[in-house]
């Protein structure tokens, strides 16, 4: 998103309002109402609110809402003064860090660490009590209080910056530190700053408030909408508004400053930078996974079949998209069945909804849909789920992803056998570990107990296809289980898995997106192309049988005995690799 | 706020941020300790570190003070036998290096000094005056924690289905008027309605449990919304990922789904946010307290700092420290004990 675009998002809109308006309170408060914020009225004292006094009158007769519109403006510019503080000294903090000498470097970003474990009110009394109460020591206690947030952001943004391959270019050519540093990192850390300076503004603001309201701050008879506060809670019994009126003008500025750091940065960014700082958390979470389209679903009496699948998600304008669109596969017991087919040509969806794994947010039709003579269509009995977490078995990608990587292996080979087998503890144990023994990981017992960030990734993968063999699988789905691995490791688990296969005599589906595996590993093939099949071969015939374009160029593709090796290799051409096919297939 | 996962800002300025600070604390250590016994050491030698800045900082305190503490502290009036005598009393005469040692040894057997404007002694004076912060502290954050948690996983969990975006943006929206809404500024309106309006409850006090409910509210309603906005954020990239499904796919019960399979992988990254959230809210009972007129530590530190009572601000700065401090070390404890992984191998 550009900035201009940004500026007239729903954000951007009321941040430039926002400014507009406070902008023009602290300019002309101050001169309209200064008269009425500040003159003794005595007859007038201590009046509840009205259409004359809004928010009513304090003990001198003097009207609280004038007070609230002059105070605008020392509010904000103490404010503004504070922010510039911290952001400058943040900013010198950080990049002279960047620069430093290793060891050096490590003192000065430890200290940081140590000084965010404080919170900013201790911090900042501790400066008051030094410098005295007054609204200039306050505005740089507070100023100071918040480099060590700015400064921990700058240098992390700056050392991520200053790896990239064009500060590497400058420093080659000789750009000294001080060079890079304004010349090639700040200008790329620029826009982060501004976001997180104007969610430093909103917090600010408050604690700004909040010193005042202590009487720590501004000091009588200067005022600012935390001294007011202060004035109005001892009166709230009489007079609530004189200690609400304040508030409501602290959050609406600070709202403003919230709404000016999420314009510039877009995406509901800005915001999240505002409750960071407020709790002063510089690490942000890790960053959650995008969610997996995901789902319940069905089975049949082959071991597995589903007829006429139609899948479909919503899209952002209201609209449908299907992406599924027709599919039929019918399993028999024992049978090792592959898809093939490139990126989004629905293979995985076919099998996750084979499985009934896809999420709520797919929208599947099918005419019918079993699996081991259970009714997928249908709301599952307990017994159901039993036979299904016992028979049927996931092995999915990519084996770093797949495993739980809070809980042991153990648990997670033992949950078939305990939840659905009814096995004991022991019994279980015995059985994940015979598991893991026969997919080849020796010293099977050990490694219960350990997690899967301790296993290679040929090691988890088999694992999973362990997992598959704790229940006494009639189906095992794999959705290209070998592509995230290398060259060698795949040989391993593709043997695994045919051991698996013949010693336990389960189906399996295989997806692939390479064909020469998917032949020499299966009975019969499917070829999928932008959600159908466009054709089903036999796995021994396939480039005998292969007929439909599509097929035949993914066949071409395989080089064998007689390929000539001096040439490169051919690739499907652009025609049938779009979406062109689709329509002579004529769906 | 949306429920998009964090921005690409916050990765930039994050990801590297633990990774760095478990690099900086893990120098020296020899290969041969078990990774959760070189975490607990890395972060016992941070815990001390921390604690000797803030000793150190604390005895500079008097002496960062532009001009003549003393007489800061006494205003122009006093007489100069009196500023003599009360320089005495605090030690200032005599020269830095004794003085640093009379601190320290006056802290190890816990006396901080005397109050300058009351004369009684500052450990007895924080004896008095800690429960109250510390049972508000305490019960504020427990409230937080309970009610987040489970608001958390159900925001996520419900938000799971297509067509919520008016709830997800609602939820959104109260969470976040109230994390940007301060304590203090909370404590206003809760006492303006339920106190003022309602007359339920009292809006100042304390002994009675009706006394509480106000503070506690103000106190824990903003990390509570932040707490639960954390716990949805995770939940929700959690119930995303393959070994969720893989969990699915196993048919396990619901109970088993959740609270084995999801509950372990948010944990960290809420842990971690409860010990900063908690470690504000101990900061927070100052405004707190005088809000509510509550007889804790707050009550006594906002005038001694307006006092340049210095004995009182150092001695209290000291305690306030060291329940951070420990804070700390208990999330770090019982990370160690939750998390396999992350925090502990990746230094």
């Amino acid at each position: 998103m550009t900035l201009r675009s940004r500026l007239l998002s729903p954000a951007g809109i009321a941040a430039l309002a926002g400014t507009a308006l406070f902008l023009l309170v602290a300019l002309l408060g101050p001169v309209l109402f200064v008269g009425a914020a500040e003159t003794s009225n005595v007859p007038e004292r201590l009046l509840a609110p009205s259409a004359a006094h809004p928010f009513g009158t304090d003990d001198l007769g003097r009207d609280i809402f004038a007070r609230v519109l002059v105070a605008a403006r020392v509010s904000l510019l103490l404010t503004l003064g504070a922010t510039l503080v911290s952001t400058v000294g943040g900013i010198a903090y950080g990049l002279v860090a960047v620069i430093l000498p290793r060891h050096v470097r490590r003192l000065a970003t430890g200290l940081l660490d140590i000084l965010l474990a404080f919170p900013w009110l201790l911090m900042v009394l501790f400066f008051t009590v030094i410098w005295g109460a007054s609204a200039m020591s306050a505005m740089f206690a507070i100023g100071i209080s918040g480099i060590p947030f700015m400064a921990r952001l700058v240098y992390n943004l700056a050392s991520s910056v200053s790896g990239r391959d064009y500060v590497r270019a400058a420093r080659v050519v000789g750009v000294g530190p001080f060079g890079i540093l304004v010349r090639h990192i700040l200008p790329n850390i620029a826009n982060p700053l501004f976001v997180n300076a104007a969610a430093t503004a909103s917090v600010t603001l408050l604690s700004f408030a909040g010193l005042s309201f202590l009487g720590l701050g501004v000091q009588a008879p200067e005022y600012d909408w935390g001294r007011l506060l202060q004035d109005g809670i001892t009166r709230i019994y009489v007079n609530p508004l004189a200690a609400i009126g304040p508030g409501i003008a602290v959050v609406l500025a600070g709202l403003v400053f919230t709404f000016v750091s999420e314009a510039l940065a877009g995406g509901g960014n800005g915001l999240r930078a505002v409750g960071r700082r407020a709790v002063g958390a510089v690490a942000p979470l890790r960053p959650a996974a995008a969610p997996a389209p995901r789902a319940p679903m069905a089975a049949d009496a082959p071991i597995a079949e589903v007829a006429d699948l139609r899948v479909a998600f919503g899209t952002a304008d209201g609209g449908e998209v299907e992406r599924v669109r027709g599919v039929s596969v019918r399993i028999a017991p024992g049978e090792v069945v592959g898809i093939v087919g490139e990126s989004g040509s629905g293979k995985s969806l076919t099998a996750m909804a084979l499985a009934g794994l896809l999420g709520t947010d797919a929208r599947i039709t099918t005419t019918a849909h079993t699996f081991h003579g259970i009714d997928m269509t249908r709301p599952l009995t307990a017994a159901d789920r039993s036979v299904l977490g016992v028979e049927l078995g996931m092995v999915f990608q990519d084996p770093l992803t797949s495993l739980n990587p809070a809980l042991t292996i153990g648990r997670q080979l033992t949950e078939v056998p305990e939840v659905h087998l009814r096995l004991s503890r022991a019994e279980a144990r015995e059985h994940a570990a015979l598991a893991l023994e026969s997919v080849g990981i020796p010293d099977a017992r050990r490694r219960l107990s350990q997690y899967p960030h301790q296993f290679s990734g040929g090691m988890r993968q088999r694992a999973m296809i362990g997992q598959a063999l704790t229940g006494r699988p009639q189906l095992i789905i794999a959705d290209e289980p070998t592509t995230a691995l290398d060259v060698t490791v795949q040989r391993q688990v593709m043997g695994v898995l045919r051991t698996a296969q013949r010693e336990t005599g389960a189906a399996i589906v295989f997806i692939s997106h390479d064909i020469a595996l998917v032949s020499a590993f299966c009975d019969r093939v499917l070829v999928m192309k932008d959600g159908v099949v466009v054709e089903e071969l036999d796995a021994q015939r396939i480039r005998e049988d292969a007929t439909h374009p599509y097929s035949r160029a993914l066949v071409a593709c395989l080089p064998d005995m007689t390929s000539d090796r001096t040439r490169p290799l051919p690739v499907i051409p652009p025609e049938l690799a779009a979406s062109a096919l689709a329509e002579e297939v004529g769906v | 706020m949306t429920a998009t996962p964090p921005p690409a800002t916050a990765d930039l300025a994050g990801a590297p941020t633990a990774a760095l600070a478990v690099r900086a604390e893990g120098r020296g250590r020899g290969p041969s300790l078990s990774p959760r016994t070189a975490f607990l050491l890395r972060r016992l030698g941070r815990l001390l570190v921390s604690l000797a800045v803030v000793v150190v900082a604390s005895f500079f305190l008097i002496h960062l003070v532009p001009g003549d503490p003393v007489r800061a502290a006494l205003g122009i009036q006093a007489s100069p036998e009196l500023v003599a005598a009360t320089r005495a009393e605090l030690g200032l005469d005599q020269p830095l290096p004794v003085q640093f040692f009379d601190y320290i040894a006056g802290l190890l057997r816990g006396d901080f000094g005397d109050s300058i404007r009351t004369g009684r002694p500052v450990s007895e004076t924080i004896a008095q005056r800690f429960p109250a912060t510390v049972t508000l502290g305490v019960v504020s954050f427990l409230v937080a924690l309970l009610a987040a948690v489970p608001l958390g996983i159900g925001a996520a969990v419900a938000l799971q289905r297509p067509g919520r975006r008016v709830a997800d943006a609602a939820i959104s929206g109260i969470l976040g008027m109230l994390i940007a809404v301060p304590g203090f500024l909370l404590a206003v309106g809760l006492i303006a309605l339920f106190a003022v309006q309602l007359q339920w409850l009292p809006a100042a006090g304390w002994g009675d449990p009706r006394d509480a409910v106000l503070p506690v509210l103000a106190l824990a309603l903003g990390p509570m919304a932040y707490l639960a906005r954390i716990v949805q954020v995770e939940m929700s990239g959690v119930l995303g990922a393959t070994y969720m499904t893989t969990a699915r796919a196993k048919r396990l019960p619901g109970r088993l789904i959740y609270l084995r399979h999801a509950l372990p992988n948010i944990i960290t990254a809420s842990l971690t946010v409860s010990g900063l959230l908690l470690s504000g809210m101990v900061a927070g009972t100052v405004l707190i307290e005088t809000v509510f007129a509550i007889p804790g530590m707050g009550g006594v530190m906002v005038p001694a700092v307006g006092a340049k009572d210095y004995p009182i601000v150092q001695g209290l700065v000291v305690v306030y420290a060291l329940i951070i401090l420990g804070v700390n070390l208990i999330v770090d404890l019982i990370l160690v004990t939750v998390d396999p992984r992350s925090s502990i191998t990746e230094g």
